[in-house]
């Protein structure tokens, strides 16, 4: 047996988030297909364009229209990629300054292994088939064939620009400043999707309570240094910090120390309104838990209300505290108010 | 000023933690050792401060549950930070110069393998146009190397002899969870990895967890004789994006340093996560030649999540207390490719 209880969680959330009129026009040039740029103060064009002058402090109000194509100027071999990269297949990241900017992006190249990457070498934009407003509208940078740059043409201020036979032809971009508004329906949010996986451990004491529950038992600790029995176990005791080691078997039986009653409906909700969720203080423990108080109309729940565990049956039970169904009364009078009110 | 000293460290380093990512389990035997060496109860602790991520850890709140191996009754002066042990430290440090509090117990914790380290970092990156990539934090940093070594700053060779030097010294340290050297040439007969990094150039996932006691005046020198007397602490940043800055510098360390007097260190610790970004740091702080750097093996011979950039300091504390030095630094770095920097003076008197 491990020492601790184990098991996968994913943690996901999708961020929406708006992008300002800047990250705005990059996006939006990216979904029209057109890479945009930010000029700096200092005369720079920057890919994707900077929010604020990083010397001025003044909002980007200048954009450039660059080309699709690039040197690059470093790279990395990813031989193991994680989820949610550009590929699931070994690739480089890259740092590639297109023409017409002074600072690079950073994006995937699509090349087989390290050796067909090297610093200076031409890359161009693989556009994904479906854009939306994303970094992602750029599938990747895919290597230039050498004999396709068969024109040099004026790029951006001062500076030479190659330029593709292919995109000769469609004229499908040309540098130069353009507007600050994209032309029709601009970017104004995107959504974000983050998930991360883990192996989750639950300590050593969780551990014995999740084993406990798994056989029908509900099993605390006792701190050494207070006397207090908690429940779920805890690694310390919150009150001294000191490290709780003794096992302690608790009553199935309790008192409802607090409760309230649940009138409002809500996703995922498995019980129909109005119930009850209360805090139990089983018999010989220091601390109460939250559970389900079912069996009883949810108005006659009180303060003081004895209840006992109701377990689903042996055959569901598992490693969770859902295997006791819910609490309901045992039928005796109330407890004294003196017997739980130093755990309220 | 107030004088404050670095008067206890205890730390734990290991390649996977099998226990909650909450870690007071970890914790709990730490400020044991921090009350042993300072010869305080919890109760002579004027503030907490800790580092820790629910990123990390997978769970909301993990820091509140770390609060266990404090011990709340009495309540408690408590504060925490999303970054390393070392900025929980910095926290610690001016809520000493208020003249609030005489004493601080700062603790940093993270169980990195409950995850996939590199891609959770991809979360610290700007949202809009790197993460939605999951750019990993092996990658950012194999980039940064590949600058420097087309520039002609540095070559293989010198992020190899790096990386002999840290596993040569992390024999002697009982928690680097890498250790053993071999020759340079060795080193580089080994295959890449995330090419130009071989895996010797890149810090090995650690669990772990670190404290680091702070006390003023004579509250330190009743715990030492040789108190770590912090004579200078100061932290920048660069900027986030990998493309706006000058991959092969460090400008916020570099900054750092010219806020501090580092003439005459002798021994300097510091958090480098990557081979090359020792380079770096060395040129950014202008360290000598015969400064002695990285004693303890340093980060690529274990770098704990959120308290790998503390261990630095406390490990150059130690110099201190045991009158092997008179003056140290410890450094610690935060974000992408050394994106921010924080530097510690210490010195014995």
């Amino acid at each position: 047996m491990s020492r601790t209880l184990q098991a996968p969680v994913t943690v996901a959330f999708d961020y929406t988030r708006s992008t300002g009129p800047v990250v705005g026009r990059f996006l939006s040039g990216l979904r029209d297909g057109q890479v945009i740029g930010g000029r700096t103060s200092s005369g720079e064009v920057v890919v994707p364009p900077l929010e604020f002058d990083p010397v001025t402090h003044e909002p980007t109000t200048e954009f450039v229209e660059v080309s699709p194509v690039g040197t690059v100027t470093s790279w990395t071999w990813v031989p193991e990629p994680v989820q949610g990269q550009p590929f699931d297949r070994p690739f480089a990241f890259a740092l590639v300054t297109l023409d017409g900017a002074d600072r690079p992006l950073l994006h995937a190249l699509d090349v087989a292994s390290p050796e067909d990457v090297r610093t200076g070498m031409r890359v161009r934009i693989r556009w994904a088939a479906e854009r939306t407003g994303s970094i992602t509208d750029i599938e990747c940078f895919e290597p230039v064939d050498e004999l396709d740059e068969v024109e040099v043409v004026a790029g951006g201020p001062g500076r030479a620009r190659p330029r593709l036979r292919d995109e000769a032809a469609t004229e499908q971009s040309r540098p130069g400043e353009v507007s600050g508004a994209a032309t029709t329906d601009p970017v104004t949010g995107i959504t974000v999707p983050v998930s991360l996986d883990y192996d989750y451990a639950a300590s050593p004491e969780e551990s014995t309570f999740y084993r406990g529950l798994n056989e029908g038992r509900i099993i605390g600790q006792r701190c050494p240094s207070c006397g207090k029995v908690y429940v779920p176990p805890r690694s310390a005791c919150p009150s001294d910090g000191t490290p709780t080691e003794e096992e302690v078997e608790l009553s199935q039986t309790g008192t409802v120390t607090t409760f309230c009653v649940v009138n409002v409906p809500f996703l995922g909700q498995k019980i129909t309104p109005p119930y009850v969720s209360a805090y139990v203080l089983l018999d010989g423990a220091d601390i109460a838990f939250l559970h389900l108080i079912l069996g009883v109309p949810a108005e006659e729940v009180r303060m003081g209300m004895r209840v006992k565990a109701v377990w689903k049956p042996r055959e569901e039970w598992t490693f969770s505290l859902e295997n006791i169904h819910h609490f309901e009364p045992t039928g005796e009078p109330d407890a004294d108010f003196d017997t739980y009110k130093h755990h309220l | 000023m107030r004088d404050v000293a670095v008067v206890g460290f205890a730390q734990r380093q290991m390649l996977e933690f099998d226990g909650s990512p909450t870690c007071v389990e970890l914790l709990v035997p730490l400020f044991r050792e921090c009350y042993e060496q300072t010869g305080w109860t919890r109760r002579d602790i004027g503030f907490w401060c800790s580092g820790s991520s629910d990123y990390l850890a997978g769970r909301s709140f993990s820091f509140v549950q770390a609060v266990d191996a404090i011990g709340v009754i009495p309540p408690v002066n408590e504060s925490h930070v999303e970054m390393d042990l070392a900025w929980a430290m910095y926290e610690a440090w001016l809520k000493i110069q208020t003249g609030e509090v005489d004493t601080a117990l700062v603790y940093a914790f993270g169980k990195s393998s409950a995850g996939v380290l590199r891609r959770t970092l991809a979360l610290q990156l700007e949202p809009y146009t790197m993460t939605p990539l999951w750019p990993d934090t092996v990658s950012l940093a194999g980039l940064q190397a590949r600058v420097g070594i087309d520039a002609g700053l540095w070559d293989e060779r010198a992020m190899a002899e790096v990386a002999n030097r840290s596993l040569t010294d992390a024999e002697k340290n009982e928690y680097a969870v890498r250790k053993g050297g071999s020759s340079v040439e060795d080193l580089l007969a080994r295959p890449m990895y995330a090419d130009p990094l071989r895996k010797h150039d890149c810090a090995p996932v650690t669990d772990g967890a670190a404290a680091i006691v702070l006390a003023a005046d004579d509250r330190a020198r009743d715990v030492r004789e040789r108190p770590a007397w912090i004579s200078g602490i100061a932290h920048y940043v660069d900027p986030m994006g990998m493309g706006t800055r000058d991959l092969t510098r460090a400008p916020s360390a570099q900054r750092a340093a010219a806020a501090l007097d580092l003439a005459g260190t002798e021994v300097a610790e510091l958090h480098a996560p990557f081979s090359h970004q020792e380079l770096i740091l060395r040129r950014e702080l202008g360290l000598a030649d015969d400064v002695t750097v990285n004693p303890s093996g340093g980060a690529l011979t274990g770098n704990p999540m959120f308290s790998g950039g503390g261990i630095r300091i406390g490990e150059a504390a130690r110099r201190i207390w045991s009158g092997d030095a008179t003056k140290v630094l410890g450094h610690a770095t935060s974000g992408p490719a050394l994106q921010q920097n924080l530097v510690c003076t210490m010195e014995g008197r």
